[in-house]
């Protein structure tokens, strides 16, 4: 095997790690809640702002990330409180309409605070080599910890009461009221996790790549279309998918070039959209 | 335990109960008869707090549940099996009587409670890893009962255990009714089943279009003439 192909995909699958850990975030929010955050990759890109403003004032990175991972948090359940609540019961395209302007909100803002200049957080992580494969620590450190993060989400919802009634509000949200649940808590803490995950997503990400307040704009498209793919709300379906656009990016990207490789992407997509329009692993 | 004073109801502008009075005492078991779109459901959710109460008063063991939501109240003690049990059915059996127990105070006895239903239904236990969705109607029926009796319920509201299972389950059902009264569990049940929820329960009202119509014994409304030519087909 073509020693490059071979390093396109592990990268391929290293960046799929931290896509299927956003797509986890954004399916759990679209599951238990039933509103799309189109704006979530633009949380991520707080939690970069986050990390990278921290860090260069003078707070060591770990600390930083925690910092950037619970003010994320915050922020999910204060998009929660503050725009979906309000539309809950909306039609969709009012819900998706608020949280599209809480996309526009949070560029323009971040542009006010930070201007629009690409800042690069200036860790250098080392490259490790093996063999002839050169391989990102950076890359590597971000999909350990996605996985992390993904393993941990699965064992909450496994394991906890909370867990079990946030798999159960998508298959009968009416009821949950009878099992002395209060929905409106679920909500609040399924906002609290969505954004965490994003801020974790945030910190992985800013090792990678320069921050700047439209970063989601290249983000935002492919996390959608991985949930889409995978079946908008299924989070296995989801996890599936990052790893196969990822991999067609990557691989797409050796041959040609990325920006090929996301033309072939998205129009793999459309095409999947007409035969399979209820994602891939559609029940 | 339970009293409903002149209770009315109903969703937006349509009025499905009418100054309803019921008590049920404790270690009763109480049946609520009627015909189809009599409002017996609704009375249900009303108790439940999933409807509001437009007018009226709700009181149990003393207390009044007026403006209650719904977890609220399964933590005042009231526990509801819904119309078509309404299970979690990509849930385990286990995990939909784990959820059964969420409320604080059925968590610190959640090993005990599930003992305890799976020795009332030993055929939930033979299924706790299986999907609640591909068990039997009889089975999920179980499934709903003891996820109810996880949150360690004083009540226990049945909305027409018996509806769309076959005849002979039917019967299993009613059986199971007696043996929750066993454990000392008092019990609403709504039903269309008339002559069989009449041999289960000591009293029962008749509800037609939103109104209490009669009330009486089990074997008062047995020997009645208007119950058993519309219900009993007698």
């Amino acid at each position: 095997m073509d020693i490059y192909l071979l390093e396109a995909v592990i990268n391929g699958l290293l960046l799929g790690g931290v896509l299927a850990l956003l797509a986890l975030g954004l399916n759990l929010i679209f599951g238990v809640i039933d509103v799309v955050w189109i704006a979530y990759a633009d949380l991520v890109m707080c939690g970069m702002y986050a990390v990278y403003w921290l860090h260069v004032a003078g707070w060591p990175l770990w600390a930083a990330s925690l910092a950037a991972i619970a003010g994320v948090a915050v922020l999910g359940v204060l998009v929660h409180v503050l725009i979906i609540a309000p539309v809950l019961r909306a039609p969709p395209i009012n819900q998706l309409l608020a949280t599209g302007g809480l996309l526009f909100f949070l560029q323009s803002f971040t542009t006010l605070l930070f201007g629009t200049d690409f800042r690069n957080i200036g860790v250098r992580l080392p490259i490790i080599e093996m063999g002839d494969i050169f391989i990102s620590f950076a890359r590597l450190l971000a999909f350990g910890f996605a996985l992390v993060g993904a393993v941990a989400l699965y064992v909450f919802l496994k394991r906890t009461y909370l867990g079990v009634a946030i798999r159960a509000i998508s298959q009968d949200r009416e009821i949950m009221g009878l099992m002395g649940v209060d929905q409106r808590r679920i909500y609040l803490v399924t906002s609290l996790i969505g954004g965490a995950l994003a801020g974790l997503g945030g910190c992985l990400l800013v090792l990678q790549y320069d921050v700047h307040p439209f970063l989601g704009n290249t983000f935002g498209p492919l996390i959608f279309m991985i949930c889409v793919l995978g079946g908008l709300g299924n989070m296995i379906g989801g996890f599936v998918a990052s790893f196969i656009i990822s991999q067609i990016i990557s691989i797409g990207g050796y041959y040609y070039s990325t920006e090929w490789a996301y033309v072939l992407a998205f129009t793999l997509f459309i095409v999947l959209m007409f035969i399979r329009p209820r994602g891939i692993l559609a029940r | 335990m339970l009293s409903l004073a002149a209770v009315s109801a109903g969703y937006g502008s349509f009025r499905a109960l009418f100054d309803v009075s019921l008590d049920v005492e404790a270690g009763e078991a109480v049946g609520v008869i009627g015909p189809n779109g009599a409002g017996k459901t609704t009375m249900m959710r009303v108790i439940s707090g999933l409807v509001p109460m437009d007018a009226g008063a709700m009181t149990f063991d003393g207390r009044s549940l007026d403006g209650l939501s719904a977890h609220r109240i399964v933590e005042r003690g009231i526990a509801h099996v819904p119309e078509n049990r309404r299970l979690f059915p990509r849930l385990t059996v286990e995990d939909n009587l784990r959820i059964g127990a969420f409320i604080p105070q059925a968590r610190a006895k959640i090993a005990e409670r599930m003992a305890w239903v799976y020795d009332l239904f030993p055929r939930l236990k033979e299924r706790r890893e299986q999907l609640a969705g591909t068990l039997s109607g009889g089975e999920q029926q179980m499934c709903a009962i003891g996820r109810a009796l996880m949150s360690g319920p004083k009540l226990l509201l049945m909305d027409e255990p018996s509806a769309g299972l076959a005849p002979l389950v039917v019967q299993q059902v009613f059986d199971l009714v007696r043996r929750i009264r066993a454990e000392g569990l008092t019990v609403l049940i709504v039903e269309q089943n008339v002559q069989q929820v009449l041999e289960v329960v000591d009293r029962a009202y008749l509800l037609e279009v939103g109104r209490i119509h009669l009330a009486g014994s089990s074997a008062e409304l047995k020997n009645n003439d208007l119950i058993r030519r519309s219900y009993m087909g007698l």
